[in-house]
């Protein structure tokens, strides 16, 4: 569904992304792990157009979007969640995702139909703020709303672009690890045609989640595989706990 | 109830639009001005209020559509609905061009271009005087009334122009706010780096949101050029951007009627400053800014909304 081929990104000397080639199949869940500084987060920015890369192709389907602006990308079924929550402060949880709905739908250009004629896309917003457990916020000013709601209508604005592939920075930042795992059921319980990866560090929540997992170290990708393989590699043990651990 | 409530204000508010014809008749000339200048406010409220696009060269449009509404009237014809439209469209037509720069920039850069136009708008104007009349203005044409009533001396028919061309614009402000393309606008303002991710082309809404800004500019300036026969280069001045920036802040960004309330503010405080001192008038309206930034930093609506919502 989504792919890459030898992405590389430089920051003058530094090599943020090296040589990059995934291939995430329809429905997986992916899990992106690495220590800080790793590329995750410009891994995410790089498959969404935030940044250019140097070289490389990106697919999604059999399309290459290298080139695409980031909307567009979006509008052919590639959506994106932000690390620091990144929402519209003063808009209500349902106007916020009634305009990710009215955009996917091409209506946000309309300036001469009043907004409460477009209730198709109103009902869609309201399922989809129900459908992650937000049903009493829709009213609520984005601001006002407690940290791990904001994090869930991160969600939801995604969701509302009717995304083919999913991408997920850190969706559980700074959300207690109670509700964390709330959060991820909630992302699990998302249709299986779907395909999900997602950057977190908890590991009990990674090896609860994922099918998959990517492991990067570098700028590279170190290790792709299924978590019990991943579990067991000793460069993965050895990035995490040290060498002294890894045999 | 509160929707209720607002509608009641705005009936309310419009109503006493007709006040002056009845309670100040010996004003109307300077209540035209104020609905000018409202209108004026209105379109810069489009853009920095609603997608948050700062600027301090706003007045290029306004003169734009005084301009061709004076060459119109001068050259061609005097009948000024047609002029009026006419003034509109070129303007949007400016406003559509300049977008294509203007959108790709924030802050700093933005408020340094947006008056970098306009004061380049301005020179040209000066130095065309073949065509603009230059400093001297472009004056010998008189625009003899609109749909069969003339300019008196009184000024009732222009204020009642005016009015008609606020009102209307604002209508369709109004509309567009509560759009679909208003909401996006307002999603740009709240968070222009979201926008992208969930699929909105950002650029394509700010160019046409400037567009339309501008067209209600050229709205404005044509009205002024119908309602006193003479445009002046003043219309392009850098001075007429920041003092309509000034209205908008006084009445409150973003609401509408700031806008609107702002135009009234300061044109009367204005009459009224530099009836009681010609030469340093300037100094009340500093103070009168001074205290309303210090007090009601979202400007008279915004402290009155706040009050209001205090009270709930």
């Amino acid at each position: 569904m989504l792919s890459t081929r030898n992405v590389n990104k430089k920051f003058g000397s530094l090599v943020v992304a090296e040589d990059i080639s995934l291939a995430l199949p329809k429905g997986v869940r992916y899990a992106l792990i690495g220590p800080n500084g790793a590329g995750k987060t410009t891994l995410i920015n790089l498959i969404t157009g935030m940044l250019a890369p140097d070289s490389g192709e990106i697919l999604l389907g059999e399309e290459t979007i290298t080139t695409l602006k980031p909307f567009q990308r979006v509008r052919r079924g590639l959506a994106r969640t932000f690390q620091i929550n990144t929402l519209f402060p003063h808009l209500t949880a349902l106007d916020s995702v009634t305009l990710a709905v009215l955009e996917r739908e091409g209506h946000a250009h309309n300036w001469w139909r009043a907004l409460p004629s477009f209730s198709a896309a109103t009902d869609e917003a309201a399922a989809i703020l129900t459908t992650l457990n937000l049903q009493k916020t829709l009213h609520r000013e984005t601001r006002e709303l407690a940290y791990g709601q904001q994090r869930l209508l991160e969600i939801a604005l995604a969701l509302a672009t009717r995304p083919r592939v999913l991408l997920l920075d850190e969706p559980a930042a700074g959300v207690p690890k109670g509700e964390s795992a709330e959060l991820f059921a909630a992302v699990e319980g998302l249709s299986s045609e779907l395909t999900v990866l997602f950057i977190e560090h908890d590991m009990d929540v990674v090896f609860r989640f994922a099918s998959r997992i990517l492991v990067m170290v570098g700028g590279r990708i170190l290790v792709e595989g299924a978590p019990r393989d991943i579990a067991r590699d000793e460069r993965v043990r050895e990035v995490y706990l040290g060498a002294g651990h890894a045999a | 109830m509160a929707n209720a409530n607002t509608r009641w204000l705005e009936v309310i508010f419009w109503l006493g639009t007709l006040l002056p014809f009845v309670l100040a008749p010996n004003y109307l000339s300077l209540a035209s001005q104020i609905a000018i200048t409202a209108l004026f406010a209105l379109s810069l409220d489009l853009i920095l209020g609603y997608a948050g696009i700062v600027s301090l060269g706003h007045a290029a449009f306004f003169g734009v559509g005084a301009y061709v509404a004076g060459l119109i009237a001068k050259h061609w014809w005097t009948e000024p609905l047609s002029g009026l439209l006419l003034a509109g469209l070129l303007a949007g037509i400016a406003g559509y061009a300049l977008s294509h720069i203007v959108v790709r920039f924030r802050h700093l850069a933005l408020i340094m271009l947006t008056m970098g136009f306009g004061l380049l708008l301005h020179e040209a104007a000066n130095s065309a005087s073949a065509l603009t009349g230059g400093a001297d203005g472009l004056q010998g044409f008189k625009v003899p009334g609109v749909l069969g009533f003339n300019f008196d001396m009184f000024g009732r028919t222009a204020y009642a122009y005016a009015l008609a061309v606020l009102f209307l614009s604002f209508l369709v402000c109004r509309r567009v706010i509560h759009s679909p393309f208003g909401l996006a606008l307002r999603g740009i303002r709240e968070n222009a780096t979201r926008m992208p991710a969930i699929g909105a082309p950002s650029l394509a809404h700010l160019r046409k949101a400037y567009t339309i800004a501008a067209v209600m500019a050229g709205l404005a300036g044509a009205a002024l050029t119908h309602t006193t026969s003479t445009v002046s280069l003043e219309t392009l001045s850098f001075g007429r951007s920041a003092d309509v920036l000034v209205i908008l802040i006084l009445g409150g960004a973003g609401r509408l009627y700031g806008g609107l309330i702002g135009a009234i503010l300061y044109m009367v405080a204005r009459d009224q400053f530099s009836g009681v001192n010609p030469q340093y008038w300037y100094f009340w309206i500093g103070l009168l800014l001074v205290a309303v930034v210090m007090f009601l930093p979202n400007g008279v609506l915004g402290g009155l909304s706040a009050l209001y919502k205090k009270r709930q």
